[in-house]
């Protein structure tokens, strides 16, 4: 009777787990069929359910393909997402470099500051970012965007380096110093390819922070500077149409490939310590 | 002091200095591209000199006034004066419509004074002034621009705490029809605490589920876990219309089986349901991820120990295994109530008009009334509640833990 009740607790914890998981995931797999859908509808027909061949189609992606603004946004999302990368990943690597070990004073202080960014509500961030760059002339450009990107990103760079700078033994920069190295041939040849697992998964994470960002888009960005994420606001404000769909399971794919890439980093940097 | 460079990173002098060296690049960008924008927005929210430049000395006039009754002709001289020259200099539309949220109606008024003033060039000026609106034969008028002509002023923030500011200096509660903003950050505290708990029971089973799996396993399913969260937000968002909406697929199934009758679809999207289940389903990895971590090192023989002394499992999950996972609740349940409170994206797609956060009300004071001052002070208020939870979560758990789950 024990181990019954026993079983049918089992059951239950896993049918619930079962559902909680199909709850996070089932919502992001759906859109995928349904952007290849040959009717305007945000719904599966008949005809798709039958899979005949002529319910399904390409027409959403090239109609995103042939559309300017769409074209744009890409281009855009990728600039503004690569450059503030670079600044973030430079800016947060050498900093995790400054705080590891105990040397660093004022370290809670300065973490604090760090993090900031990523716990402050985007809107209050980019409510301010307006009226600062706008009083310095720089409203509506891509230096501003660039900026405020890299600053939302850089907390991710330096949690992620610093986790990885912990497994790090110091020794190892003792005993290059004793072979005659230089602090610059230190961390260029021992620390960084050791640590770079580490940096590349921040500098991914940096970038899908700005690739995702819409809220200082929307309060600081031209029609110039339009990206993806800016594009989908409009669409699902507007004129919505499974073209978003198609868009969206564009950047499902790209979401999965980042996330293995840096899950196979984080693996091989746990090999690796 | 000269000494051997010390490389080990030890207590040193060098040390410390080198150490801040690293870190002061990153310091200094912070601090100008985030830091001085939430400056910035800040001095907004106490600092608003368009009226005290516009009407310098009418304001200086009304200093000794004292309310009760209507000022003297002079006054009413010199804000003619001054009217006319804000008209000429185009600052009047911006002048109007601060006095305008004093007392409505003003903003009409003002500008129709200019408009007429412009063929007047003799006193009385009480007297035609009061001909073009009666606005001017009320003492309301002379004190709405006394307020607003404030440099330093706390207004915005009595607005966004529901109170203002009578003419004897009083300060107290807004009329009950005007009360919105407490009421909607009292909503917004109790739809990310619901958020927070809805998270907090659909991953904890999940995040044990993980940590109690071989490896191999483990990760499978925690890759489940990070699908959402590296999708884009725009994305699950959308992906919840096209779920939830009145001809969507959720809809469309139970109609299908007959579940509910063609006409009787669920209203699920665009109220604060649709908010708040699009919301637990984007924080619920920032909960899952937390709890994980600290139960990947609850040891499981432990449970096992407490079964051999005779506890039942429930008793040896209340007393063992759950003291033992707070840590986690903690981590995760501030960090999504941290992000709840301050969400705006999802709300504003699928929260219709009752599923609206304070984040949206910052956002329509910035974008749509153009209540900057009002904004900023919304924001201010929004930022100290989270600084507070913030520092809450660095004392109890130190920010480096923050849930990642690269």
């Amino acid at each position: 009777m024990g181990a019954a009740r026993l079983n049918l607790g089992r059951i239950a914890y896993l049918g619930f787990c079962t559902i909680v998981f199909v709850f996070l995931v089932a919502p992001i797999i759906v859109i995928v069929p349904l952007s290849f859908n040959a009717e305007p509808y945000f719904t599966f027909t008949e005809g798709m359910l039958r899979l005949d061949p002529d319910a399904w189609s390409l027409r959403w992606y090239r109609e995103i393909i042939q559309s300017e603004a769409w074209v744009r946004s890409l281009v855009n999302s990728m600039f503004i997402g690569t450059s503030a990368t670079v600044l973030a990943t430079v800016l947060g690597t050498v900093a995790a470099l400054g705080l590891a070990g105990s040397a660093i004073p004022a370290r809670r202080v300065i973490m604090g500051v760090i993090i900031s960014p990523m716990v402050t509500p985007v809107i209050i961030a980019a409510a301010g970012m307006f009226f600062f760059y706008s009083g310095l002339g720089l409203g509506q450009t891509y230096v501003s965007i660039i900026l405020a990107h890299a600053a939302l990103g850089v907390p991710f760079v330096v949690v992620t380096v610093t986790a990885t700078l912990a497994g790090y033994d110091p020794n190892l920069n003792n005993a290059a110093a004793s072979l005659g190295a230089g602090p610059w041939t230190i961390f260029r040849r021992v620390q960084f390819p050791l640590i770079s697992p580490g940096v590349i998964s921040g500098a991914l994470f940096a970038f899908a922070v700005s690739f995702d960002e819409v809220v200082v888009v929307l309060f600081m960005a031209g029609v110039e500077q339009r990206t993806i994420p800016r594009q989908m606001w409009s669409g699902i404000r507007e004129q919505i149409s499974p073209a978003i769909l198609a868009v969206a399971t564009f950047l499902v794919v790209f979401a999965v490939l980042l996330l293995l890439t840096v899950n196979w980093l984080r693996r091989r940097g746990e090999g690796g310590a | 002091m000269a000494g051997p460079i010390k490389l080990s990173g030890g207590p040193g002098y060098r040390a410390k200095l080198r150490a801040l060296g690293l870190v002061a690049p990153l310091l200094i960008f912070i601090v100008v591209t985030f830091v001085a924008p939430l400056g910035t927005m800040l001095v907004r929210s106490v600092y608003d000199p368009v009226v005290a430049d516009a009407f310098p000395e009418t304001l200086e006039l009304l200093d000794d006034w004292d309310g009760s009754e209507l000022p003297q002709e002079a006054v009413y001289a010199m804000a003619a004066r001054e009217i006319k020259r804000a008209g000429t200099e185009r600052t009047l539309g911006q002048v109007a419509s601060r006095v305008n949220r004093v007392q409505g109606g003003l903003r009409s008024a003002i500008t129709r004074t200019e408009r007429e003033l412009r063929d007047i060039e003799q006193g009385p000026w009480r007297e035609s002034m009061t001909a073009i609106d009666s606005v001017w034969a009320d003492p309301g008028i002379w004190y709405a621009i006394k307020t607003t002509g404030e440099r330093f002023t706390a207004r915005h923030y009595w607005n966004a705490l529901d109170l203002q500011s009578l003419p004897d200096g009083s300060v107290v509660r807004q009329p009950e029809d005007r009360r919105i903003y407490l009421r909607l950050l009292w909503r917004t505290l109790m739809i990310s605490g619901l958020i927070t708990l809805l998270s907090l029971i659909l991953g904890y089973p999940i995040a044990h589920l993980i940590a109690c799996s071989s490896p191999s396993r483990a990760n499978l399913l925690l890759i489940l876990v990070l699908v959402p969260f590296w999708t884009s937000l725009l994305v699950r968002t959308t992906a919840w219309i096209v779920l939830l909406q009145t001809q969507g697929v959720l809809n469309e199934f139970l109609v299908t089986i007959g579940l509910i009758s063609d006409g009787g679809r669920l209203a699920m999207i665009y109220n604060m349901t649709g908010t708040i289940v699009a919301m637990t389903h984007v924080l619920l990895p920032f909960m899952v991820l937390p709890l994980y971590s600290v139960m990947s090192s609850i040891p499981s023989t432990q449970m096992d120990a407490a079964a051999s002394l005779g506890a039942t499992p429930l008793q040896a999950f209340l007393r063992v295994y759950w003291p033992q996972s707070l840590p986690g609740v903690g981590a995760g349940g501030l960090l999504v109530f941290i992000l709840a409170i301050g969400y705006y994206i999802t709300p504003a797609l699928v929260g219709g008009s009752d599923g609206q956060l304070i984040s949206n009300m910052i956002a329509y004071h910035m974008q749509t009334s153009l209540n900057w001052g009002l904004a900023a002070a919304l924001g201010g208020v929004l930022l100290l509640i989270v600084l507070v939870l913030y520092a809450v979560y660095e004392r109890l758990l130190g920010v480096e833990k923050i849930g990642l789950g690269g």
